[in-house]
């Protein structure tokens, strides 16, 4: 798969190739295995997301990408490069290109802003009144032209991230790693700063990985999205694939947090269909009431857990019907007849 | 001791060293603390550093051995009597300033014996920086040696000056007993007019003095970390 960059004859280029990766460490308590043979590509300009409970191993992971970890097993390919065989030297410099902002921003506090952003052109002994220049112009990018002189303690927690991006983008990376760096902050707060990462996606073509435990999150910016749970990549592909019909038991506690699947119990004469939304355009039809206007089949709605990406809905609905085989088959016919909708008889708890 | 303190004599006499030996003092004393702890933190400071970045998950781990042989010099000359200390670097004073006794012979077991002190300061100092801070350093590829130079001194400089002044009261207070092996200053004063010779009200202004200055040095630091500490405004 790695394919030589700029190759018009790669249809894909893959910015990050993840390949087997296990990390372990060694505690009181003995070997604890943060990750274990972890696959994941991540192509050029993607927005991607890894997302897990808090203890699935996402930062072990993040932090294998740029080796702040040495990988235990496996390798990490950026651009074509196998990263564990660079020297401390030679990953210095792939630092400079694959940046980082965290969930507490991180920023020095002895430093002005402005100081800040130039802290990474510092460290690559820029000329000071070019790394200046180029501060002052992304302090513009990311909103906050006359910050440049206040210290980080006098900013607001989303003016800190944002002066947290600024100096992330300072050594031109092409690669930006977020970890969790939306967490501590108020939702409208993080919406802001998601849009500003979908905007620095676009305007300057980097590539985004964005570790999270916020659905949120990942619905809001991300293209990809990869489950990590106990250290294992447990589902991964595109947003609306993995969030629309959730296959593992991880995935599915993320995307129905309420654990709605397993708190039911049978009740007697009534069979359960499970409704998929796969982007089907049924926000603003009344499914149900549709079915039972025309069908006769009157259906309880056990749980539902949808979302709406656009103006397309996704997730899933579970059905109770009162009847038999004969009704619940054409229940499922009815359904499985609009677009975008997959029906599929429950029989046994799954969860 | 107390009825004869007051006399007239006494009076006349104790304004008379206040006039013509305190100013001397005075200057001996704060020479010999600025001068000694100057270079203490010299010393102190890199060691201090070392004692931090050298650790195992350090930014600059040192070999085990270095560690230990190092913790274990500053431990030795932490739990060592100032006065026995004094005595005891003698030879190594004469080496360095060419006599064992006098006000600048005074500085070199002042020095001996606070930079093990500031290097234990300086490392708490330093434990103090969010490690957070200096994985973002990582990840943006600073060397161990920039992490050290634009991270960890400068991001706790309000915490060093906080640690300085503690140095610097302390220093000041050894100073005192340096009057033991010929050292000026207001130590000399307060144990040959007061130890020796029994004039207890020259005694009680040097320590005065002693108090004084401690207090303008402490009050001094504390304004000037508050100052440089730009997390509170």
């Amino acid at each position: 798969m790695p394919c030589a960059a700029g190759l018009s004859s790669c249809l894909e280029v893959f910015m990050i190739e993840i390949k087997d990766l296990s990390k372990s460490f060694q505690t009181a308590d003995g070997r604890v295995e943060a990750l274990r043979k972890v696959n994941l590509t991540v192509g050029d300009g993607d927005i991607y997301g890894i997302i897990g409970m808090s203890g699935a191993g996402k930062s072990t992971l993040v932090r294998c990408i740029n080796m702040l970890e040495r990988p235990t097993e496996g390798s990490v390919w950026m651009d074509g490069r196998d990263l564990g065989s660079l020297s401390e030297t030679e990953l210095r410099s792939v630092r400079r290109k694959v940046t980082m902002i965290f969930q507490g921003f991180n920023l020095l506090m002895q430093r002005t802003c402005l100081k800040n952003i130039c802290f990474p052109l510092e460290l690559e002994g820029i000329d000071k009144a070019e790394a200046k220049k180029r501060a002052l112009e992304l302090l513009e990018l990311v909103g906050l032209p006359d910050k440049a002189n206040a210290y980080p303690a006098q900013l607001s927690g989303g003016q800190q991230q944002r002066i947290a991006i600024a100096r992330a983008l300072a050594t031109e990376p092409k690669v930006l790693l977020c970890d969790e760096a939306t967490s501590a902050l108020d939702p409208k707060t993080t919406h802001s700063i998601l849009e500003l990462i979908r905007d620095i996606n676009q305007r300057l073509g980097i590539t985004v990985i964005i570790i999270t435990h916020q659905m949120s999150v990942v619905e809001d910016i991300c293209s990809h999205v990869a489950i990590l749970d106990n250290g294992e990549v447990v589902e991964e592909g595109t947003v609306s694939t993995v969030f629309s019909s959730p296959k593992s038991a991880a995935a599915k506690r993320l995307v129905f947090p309420d654990g709605a699947d397993e708190i039911l119990t049978e009740s007697a004469g009534e069979r359960r269909i499970r409704v998929v939304f796969n982007g089907a355009i049924a926000t603003r039809t009344p499914l149900i009431a549709k079915m039972a206007m025309e069908e006769q089949i009157a259906a309880s709605i056990l749980s539902a857990s949808t979302r709406s990406i656009g103006d397309k809905a996704y997730g899933n609905m579970l059905l109770g019907i009162a009847g038999d085989e004969h009704m619940v088959r054409r229940a499922m016919e009815y359904l499985g007849s609009i677009q975008d909708v997959l029906v599929e008889e429950v029989t046994d708890h799954v969860g | 001791m107390w009825d004869k303190m007051f006399s007239a004599e006494a009076l006349e006499e104790t304004v008379w060293i206040l006039q013509n030996e305190f100013p001397l003092a005075v200057w001996e004393t704060v020479y010999v603390t600025v001068i000694a702890t100057a270079f203490a933190i010299l010393l102190g400071l890199p060691l201090g550093v070392l004692l931090v970045a050298g650790e195992k998950d350090g930014v600059l781990p040192l070999p085990k051995g270095v560690m230990h042989v190092l913790n274990i010099v500053i431990n030795l000359l932490r739990s060592m009597p100032f006065l026995i200390l004094m005595i005891m670097v003698f030879p190594l004073t004469r080496l360095i300033v060419g006599t064992a006794v006098g006000t600048v012979a005074s500085i070199v077991p002042l020095v001996i014996a606070a930079f093990p002190f500031v290097a234990r300061l300086v490392e708490s100092s330093l434990r103090e920086v969010n490690p957070n801070i200096i994985e973002m350093a990582q990840s943006m590829g600073a060397t161990p040696f920039q992490i050290i130079v634009k991270v960890l001194i400068p991001e706790s400089v309000p915490s060093l000056i906080s640690s300085f002044t503690i140095a610097i009261t302390t220093i000041l207070g050894y100073s005192a007993m340096s009057g033991i092996i010929g050292g000026g200053g207001l130590g000399k004063i307060a144990i040959n007019y007061g130890y020796y010779r029994y004039k207890y009200l020259v005694m009680f202004l040097a320590v005065v003095l002693l108090i004084l200055l401690v207090q303008v040095f402490q009050s001094a630091g504390t304004r000037l970390a508050a100052k440089s500490d730009k997390r509170l405004k």
